[in-house]
């Protein structure tokens, strides 16, 4: 096998241009799909967890039926102290849980004493929900990063549009359960960018105030936003997570509680999922660059040297290994591209961290984008290319195998 | 016993409106550690019946018998084993594989086609640059050597797997006479030293005479056997 290796490098560096030109080819080739990964990938991340982080949470609990209504903000939708106990109960010993917040939403008239419009409330703990949803704080572009009773986090939308600044007095009327309706009135805390544009109607109330807001005698509980200690453990968390709440189930036999991981809440994972089709795409290109490469300078080397086949099958080479010298060759210009197309995709991919790519996403300004290279990301690219270096050798090197040997050595 | 026994060899050749004999009812025998020519004119044979010995082609009719092998029933992958083991090819351009040394071409067969110990490799090699008289150009590449050199790595490559035959097409063909006769002397003295027979094709009138049994074809059939002393 070595003697097969030394051959096939001699033949590969005996063509020096031609070889030079094809593992180029594939260099650049796979420099570009790990620099298109680590780009999109890193910048798939950064908006994930802009969105996961600031907003969503890593993954929900609701009541049944609530996110099929959550445009409604459904009030007879919400979880009863008695069930969130429960949850707050399984939540507080899953040992992949770093933080919960359980937020009680509706919707209600926000009022400067003027004018009036309608908004979305979150009434929340709010330790809990900076710890849970740690970059909201990092949304709030004027006003304190701490929210009291009595006080509203409003977005900018509603303050730019209402004309309300910080310390303000507003009032919030909101529909209770029963249909009665009540009002309370709030001073204005901070002012909230909206994580996914510049049309967020969100806003921050203490839970107290909420179940005040909404006469409610203990607080209720629209949805459990949950953090995880590790974001790639999202779907073994959702699916445990899903077992431990599923034993709940209400008078007609069916569960009380719905998990949903942000992929499930957030129209954002769709444009994630572009993203990893685009980057299959790419890595389509880089199998038909390789295929192409390989296969025309595979052709090549076995016509011109139809009449050393020749002679190697007539001293009595078996055709497997004349077969095995020629998938060598197309498997050595693989590895030689991979190699070298890893090295300078890391390479670039450290000067794009070193220059600093900064871009905008939704009212989020200047986000730092930090290029990532995983070492599966090398390693899948890495087999791709091998793969199809090897698989493109196949037809000549089968060719090579089958030739005559004295139509071969007659060859001119 | 003889190495080879030909009886009534036929090879015809389908071109698109007629066919060609290339051989008609050839019979001969060739006894061990013989040196053999072919000769005849263009297109007289030598190189079909020398294809045929050498199981790189088939024959149309006849039997063909080498070192105890009826070799025109073997299959592909058989016929390339039964040279591996008993043949070795000595040809007019030398084919040397270019991407290796002159100790590497005379190696390939033991390591790609036999198989064998390092060891011993390291013996035979070692014995046969210095029989062709090229162990200070073993590090070589072919380019870098002359067509009489050349030529003496291809004879000591056939050489090295101890074949029982070396066949050379027109081996000088591609020499100038002085080194012709060299070569032609060196096989001479490995059948002397090794015991292989050789046979070899020529047009070349003066290299025949080096012949010690001289089989001459024209148009396709065999019309005479030399042997130094005698004539049939």
């Amino acid at each position: 096998m070595i003697n097969l290796f030394k051959i096939a490098i001699r033949n590969l560096i005996r063509y020096k241009r031609r070889t030079l030109l094809t593992a180029s080819l594939i260099t650049i080739g796979v420099v570009f799909v790990l620099v298109f990964v680590s780009i999109t990938g890193s910048f798939k991340a950064m908006m994930i967890g802009q969105i996961t982080d600031s907003m969503l949470g890593h993954l929900q609990i609701h009541h049944k039926g609530y996110v099929a209504s959550i445009d409604n903000l459904p009030l007879n939708l919400n979880m009863k102290p008695q069930a969130y106990s429960k949850i707050a109960m399984v939540l507080t010993t899953f040992p992949q849980v770093e933080a919960f917040s359980p937020r009680l939403k509706f919707g209600g008239m926000f009022s400067n004493f003027a004018e009036t419009t309608n908004i979305r409330l979150n009434g929340i703990i709010p330790d809990r929900e900076f710890q849970t949803v740690p970059l909201l704080t990092s949304r709030i572009s004027e006003g304190k990063k701490t929210l009291s009773r009595g006080e509203i986090m409003i977005p900018t939308l509603l303050a730019k549009g209402l004309k309300v600044k910080i310390g303000d007095a507003v009032v919030v009327v909101a529909t209770n359960a029963d249909g009665s309706v009540n009002g309370k009135q709030f001073i204005v805390s901070g002012i909230l960018e909206s994580a996914t544009g510049p049309g967020g109607r969100d806003g921050y109330i203490h839970i107290d105030d909420a179940t005040e807001v909404l006469r409610m005698p203990e607080a209720e509980v629209s949805e459990v936003a949950i953090r995880l200690k590790d974001f790639s453990r999202l779907p073994a968390a959702v699916r445990q997570l899903e077992n431990k709440v599923s034993g709940e189930i209400n008078k007609e036999g069916r569960p009380i509680f719905e998990v949903h991981s942000w992929e499930q809440l957030s129209p954002f994972f769709n444009i994630a999922r572009m993203i990893d089709v685009m980057t299959f795409f790419i890595k389509i290109m880089l199998i038909a660059i390789v295929l192409i490469s390989i296969m025309n300078v595979m052709i090549m080397a076995v016509y011109e040297r139809i009449r050393e086949i020749g002679t190697i099958a007539a001293i009595g080479t078996l055709p497997g290994k004349i077969r095995s010298m020629f998938i060598i060759e197309g498997f050595c210009l693989g590895v030689v591209g991979a190699i070298i197309g890893d090295l300078i995709g890391i390479a670039v991919v450290l000067i794009i961290n070193l220059v600093g790519i900064r871009f905008d996403f939704g009212q989020q300004q200047g986000l730092l984008l930090k290029a990532t290279l995983q070492p599966s990301d090398l390693l899948t690219v890495s087999i791709i290319v091998i793969v199809v270096a090897v698989a493109a050798s196949l037809q000549p090197a089968i060719k090579a195998s089958k030739m005559e040997p004295i139509e071969a050595l007659r060859h001119v | 016993m003889a190495l080879i026994k030909a009886q009534k060899i036929t090879k015809d050749y389908q071109t698109e409106d007629f066919i060609v004999h290339a051989l008609q009812d050839v019979d001969f025998e060739i006894e061990p550690a013989s040196f053999v020519s072919f000769v005849g004119p263009s297109g007289s044979g030598k190189t079909t019946i020398l294809n045929l010995i050498g199981c790189l082609d088939k024959p149309s009719a006849g039997n063909l018998r080498i070192a105890d092998t009826e070799v025109i029933g073997l299959a592909r992958k058989e016929s390339a084993a039964f040279r591996g083991k008993h043949l070795g090819f000595i040809f007019q351009d030398f084919n040397l594989i270019p991407v290796l040394t002159v100790y590497e071409n005379i190696e390939y067969p033991l390591i790609m086609v036999q198989n064998v110990a390092p060891q011993e490799r390291k013996e035979r090699i070692s014995r046969l640059l210095a029989a062709v008289d090229m162990t200070d150009q073993a590090h070589k590449y072919p380019q870098q050597i002359s067509g009489g050199q050349k030529q003496r790595v291809a004879i000591a490559r056939a050489l090295v797997t101890n074949p029982a035959l070396v066949l050379a097409d027109e081996p000088t063909a591609n020499l100038d006479s002085q080194t012709a006769y060299s070569v032609i002397g060196l096989m001479k003295k490995m059948r002397d030293d090794f015991g292989t027979t050789f046979i070899f094709s020529t047009h070349d009138t003066k290299i025949v005479g080096e012949a010690e049994v001289i089989f001459r074809l024209e148009d396709g059939r065999l019309t005479g056997k030399e042997t130094k002393g005698e004539t049939k």
